[in-house]
Order: structure tokens, then sequence, then C-alpha cells
């Protein structure tokens, strides 16, 4: 070693800003990147927009379970459920996944294996903060695919649809709630790949369960009164049913704000171990490649 | 502005033979290794310093550079880049260094160059005027007009990085660590590049902390290099120092007016290349002095140069057979 080296090493290092980004500047950060991060999300999707429709094309599933259960209810209802509130109800249902779908762990483990997340932490702004614009800027074009959608559920069950102005007024925010339990399952999931080789695994086991236990293939009422109670405290109702339940106008108001309630109090817990894991977990980044 | 201390990584790597045997074993045994990457390095650079960091593959400068830029936490050790500590990475600290990593990109590769600039824009909360001066000015420096509206997957590889630098460095950092920025670019490329990046830094007064494997990078760009090997520092200190000790003989280069038979170079040093009306001499340091007297009373001399061995021959020496290891102990 020189001995220049050798002089540095025995100097005491200069004193150090070794704070961290505090959460309100992470949030003004956030807020000002937000329409440019938009923006270059919305370039993106339309960049994509033939993938994309493929990829919402293959979100048929509740169309397949329609058919099915239209079949067996047209000799009695089921459970309560007639031929038509089996229409509604599937349609509903295809219409909030098409709006509240996101990719994010998908995105995440890939980054974090191939370690081009390095590029995202370079830079001056929370990378969930980046994942959840690049998911949500797929909004509109997702609105598009929902419109006619919503033109069949008018159509064909507009008697089913709840009048209720109330309902109708939470059911944004419960859609934003519904979509942001599962960005933040998701950003969990991702984050477990920073411990393990591969959290897809991991997720395609949440999915399934899911599929079942949100409502997304069987309402909730066709369930074993057990089954159905267990739901009612998971998270999983709140990702599907839950907007569904409101706009098929099968919750009182104080039901609604009540299960609203819930729905928005696990965002705030999933949030809260989303970001807990992350930092946790970003000791261990290998940031391989390159 | 950058101050390391007793800086190290160590990875823990999962090691298994190949075959399903192993693979099947790995199942419920993962005997891993500890490799480490870094070990115990330690520099100062000054603000407005350009440093070449040296090595051979796997000797640890891109785990370096990754701690230096808060991606990778050290094992132990302190390092303090822009007075902050990089790992906590504060807005702050991202705000006034860039990463270019030549095998990554950060530019988003369906859309044209200037989708990511805008995006970069609002990241960096760069004001619109600063940002309009600094697009314009990288675009001339770099001849960017024509390639911001192309999609990046369209443009070229040396395309590609110029477009990369400029987006690195719109929010003017004033520290860059580069990362085999010209890998893969022609000649010509390599030379825009490196003139861009000395203009940066004379202009800004960035630091830079160079990485490469062109020789020619280093030498044009950095006066001073920081060499490690096997995670450990061998050199640090002026580049023409680590080839005085490295490789202490001058290549003494002479041009004859007339053809000139072998017996006639005889003495002056080891022949190492030789036409009828050149040749080139490997001659020690001491030597030097009296072989360029007799080579001027004797042979017809056109021309006579005295130059460094090359670089890339340096650096080969002194990975070469253990002489990193004889380095340390000099």
């Amino acid at each position: 070693m020189s001995a220049q080296a050798q002089s540095i090493a025995r100097e005491p290092i200069s004193s150090a800003d070794d704070r961290e980004t505090s959460w309100t500047e992470s949030l003004r950060a956030g807020w000002r990147a937000w329409p440019g991060l938009w923006r270059a999300g919305i370039a993106s999707a339309v960049a994509y927009r033939a993938e994309f429709v493929i990829w919402m094309l293959t979100t048929n599933m509740p169309l397949v379970m329609l058919a099915l259960w239209s079949a067996v209810a047209r000799s009695g209802p089921v459970a309560g459920y007639s031929s038509a509130d089996f229409t509604a109800y599937y349609l509903t249902s295809l219409m909030v996944r098409v709006l509240t779908g996101c990719w994010v762990v998908w995105e995440m483990s890939m980054e974090i294996r191939s370690g081009t997340l390095s590029l995202r932490l370079l830079r001056p702004l929370h990378p969930f903060v980046a994942y959840a614009a690049e998911n949500l800027a797929a909004f509109p074009l997702r609105a598009l695919v929902a419109t006619p959608i919503l033109v069949l559920l008018v159509v064909f069950a507009h008697d089913k649809l709840t009048h209720d102005w109330l309902a109708w007024a939470l059911f944004l925010p419960m859609l934003l709630g519904a979509w942001l339990i599962t960005f933040l399952v998701m950003a969990i999931v991702g984050t477990l790949a920073l411990f393990m080789e591969s959290a897809i695994g991991l997720f395609q086991l949440w999915l399934s369960v899911s599929f079942v236990l949100s409502g997304y293939l069987i309402p909730l009422d066709l369930f074993p009164p057990a089954l159905r109670q267990l739901t009612a405290v998971l998270p999983f109702r709140f990702t599907v049913s839950l907007p569904i339940e409101l706009v098929l106008g099968r919750l009182s108001h104080a039901h609604a704000l009540e299960l609203m309630a819930a729905q928005w109090a696990y965002v705030a817990g999933f949030g809260v171990v989303a970001l807990w894991l992350w930092r946790r977990g970003l000791s261990r980044f290998g940031a391989f490649g390159g | 502005m950058i101050d390391a201390q007793q800086l190290t990584k160590i990875y823990k790597v999962h090691k298994r033979p190949p075959g399903l045997a192993a693979a099947l074993r790995s199942l419920w045994s993962r005997p891993t290794t500890e490799v480490r990457a870094v070990d115990g390095v330690s520099f100062h650079i000054e603000p407005a310093e350009r440093v070449g960091f040296l090595g051979p593959n796997g000797a640890g400068k891109t785990t370096s550079l990754k701690m230096l830029s808060g991606l990778l936490h050290p094992t132990s050790g302190k390092v303090v880049v822009a007075g902050h500590v990089p790992q906590k990475r504060a807005h702050a600290f991202l705000k006034q260094i860039t990463l270019v990593m030549g095998q990554k990109q950060q530019l988003m590769w369906d859309l044209p160059p200037s989708e990511t600039f805008l995006l970069n824009r609002s990241i960096y909360d760069i004001p619109k005027r600063a940002y309009d001066e600094t697009v314009a000015e990288l675009t001339a420096l770099l001849e960017l007009e024509d390639l911001l509206g192309k999609p990046t997957r369209q443009l070229s590889l040396g395309e590609r990085m110029k477009c990369e630098l400029a987006c690195a460095l719109l929010h003017r950092p004033k520290v860059l660590f580069l990362d085999e920025p010209t890998i893969g670019l022609d000649v010509q490329m390599q030379a825009t590049v490196r003139k861009f990046i000395r203009s940066y830094n004379e202009r800004f007064q960035a630091t830079v902390l160079l990485t490469s494997h062109y020789m020619d990078d280093v030498a044009a760009l950095c006066p001073r290099v920081i060499v490690i090997d096997h995670g450990h520092l061998i050199h640090d200190g002026p580049l023409d120092e680590l080839v005085k000790r490295t490789r202490p003989d001058k290549r003494l280069k002479l041009r004859f007016s007339r053809e000139v038979e072998e017996r006639e170079l005889q003495g002056l040093g080891s022949v190492v290349e030789r036409a009828p009306t050149s040749a080139v001499l490997v001659v020690t340091q001491a030597e030097l002095q009296g072989a360029v007297q007799r080579a001027m009373a004797t042979l017809p001399l056109v021309d006579l140069s005295v130059e460094d061995p090359p670089l890339e021959d340096v650096m080969r020496d002194l990975f070469a057979h253990g002489r990193a290891i004889q380095a340390v102990g000099t």
C-alpha cells in the first residue's frame, strides 16, 4: 500500500450527516414527482397497449363463473341469488378486478433478482411511490376496458344496482382501498425476494386463496356459515367482494362505513408491514449484475 | 468529498456442485462460504478530483462503487460521501451523486430518452429553466439532437450510452461514479465520452471516480489511480508512479534513414519490435541515458522517442503471478 493510502487510513473520518430522509420529506418528494411519474406511466401503458389489452382479456374468469352459475340458477335461486343477481355480481366482479389490478410483485421480484432495483434506489424517491405511480398510471386504460363492462351492467342488471347516493359516493374510496391492499400485499411479498431467492411462489399461493376467499370466483354468501365468518375477518373480502356488495345494495349505511373502516385499517396495517420489511430487507440487497 | 475507512464487504454465497444429487441435497443442506469482496479498503478523495479505480475482474471495484453510492451496506468500516453516510440514502445525498453503470440502463426501453429525462426532472425536482439549460447544453456536448425523440430500443449502443450519461447528469451531481462508462463503444465514441466527462468535471468541479477496463480511459482522465485486487488496496497515487513501480523499464522507439541490421542494435537494450527502418527496444531506467546517447552516436536516426510501457502491460504485470501480493509489501 502506498504511503498516502496508509496515512489516510490513520486519519479520523470526517463528520457525516447520517440522518435518513424523514417521512414528511419523502411524502413531499413523492407528491412533487407524481405528475412526472404519472405521465411516464401513461406513456409506458400506451406503448404496451396491445400487451395490456391481451392481458385484460385473460381476466375472464368471472364470465366463465357467470355462465356456470346462471345455468344453475335457471332452476331456481341459489342462496338467494337469481340468474339476474349472478349477472350483476359477476359483471361487477369483473369491473372491480379490471380497475384494481396490479403487477408490482412480478416487477419487484425480477428487479431484485437481476439487480436493476439499483436504478430505482439511486433516485431520491421511495421505490414504493414509483411502483404505485406506474401501476396507477394504467388506470385510464383500465377504465377504458371497464367502460363496456359498465355498459353491459347497466343494460342487463340496472335494477340490481343500488340507487343510494352514499353507496356510490363510497364506491371510489372502497376501490382505492381494494387496490391499496392488493398493491401493499404484492409489495410485501415482492420485498421478501430480498430475503429468499424468489417470492413469486408465495404470491401464487396468496392469489389462489384470494380467488376463492375474496368473492372473485364465488359470492361469499354462497359459502357455509363458518367459512363466511372467517372471510369477514380476513383481508381478501376487502379486495373484491366489498365494493361489489356495496354497489349491489347489500350493505346498510352503517355496515358499509364499518367495513370500509376495517378495509382502511388493513391498508394501514399492510402499509406499516411493507415499509418495515423494506427497511430491513434493503440491507440484504446484493445489487447483483453490472 | 469521499472518505472510506476500512471499508469491508463480505458476501455469503451458497455453493453446491452440479448434478441432480447435489440439487436434491441442497433442499436440506445449503452450505455457504464467505467471500470478502472488499477487505479493509481506505482512501480519501478531494472535491473535483478524477480518480481511476482499477483492478482485475472480481477485484471488488463495482462492489466498492455500490457501497459508495449507497446501494450496498458495508459489512464493516465507514464511508462518507458528500457529507452523508451513503447507505442511509438521504434524498439530499442522492441528489448530489450519480452512478452510471455501463451494463445497466435507466432509460425506459420502449420510450424515447426524452421521456426518461422528463421523469428525472420530476423526481429530482429540477426547475424548468435549469432543466432546459442543462438539456440544451448536454445535447450540444454529446450531439444528442437526433436521438432524444427515438425509442431507446432503436438507438445503437453508443447512442444509448450518450443518452444514459446525459440522463444521469441532468440534476448536475457533484459526485460521479462511473462504472465502465465506455464499455462496448467504438474508439471514436470512447473519445467523445472521455472528452465529455473531463469537461463536466472541469466545468462543475465534480468529483469523478471511474472504473474501466479500457486503459485509455484511465490514462486520459485520471491523474490518480486506486488499484485493488482480491478486495485489498494495493496502490493509491499518481498513475505514473504506479507505472514506474510496476514496470521501471522504458520503451525506446527508433526510426532510421536506412535499413539497420540487428547487430547494430546490440547492447542498446532488448529488441521487442523490429522492421528494416524502425525498432522498439526495452531499456531499464538506469541504462536509458546511455542507450539514448549511443543510439544518437551510432545509428542513422530520423526520430527517437522514449515512452512508458503500455498501461495494459503494466496492469497485466501487476496482477500476474502473485505480483499483487509483492506490491502490498513494497
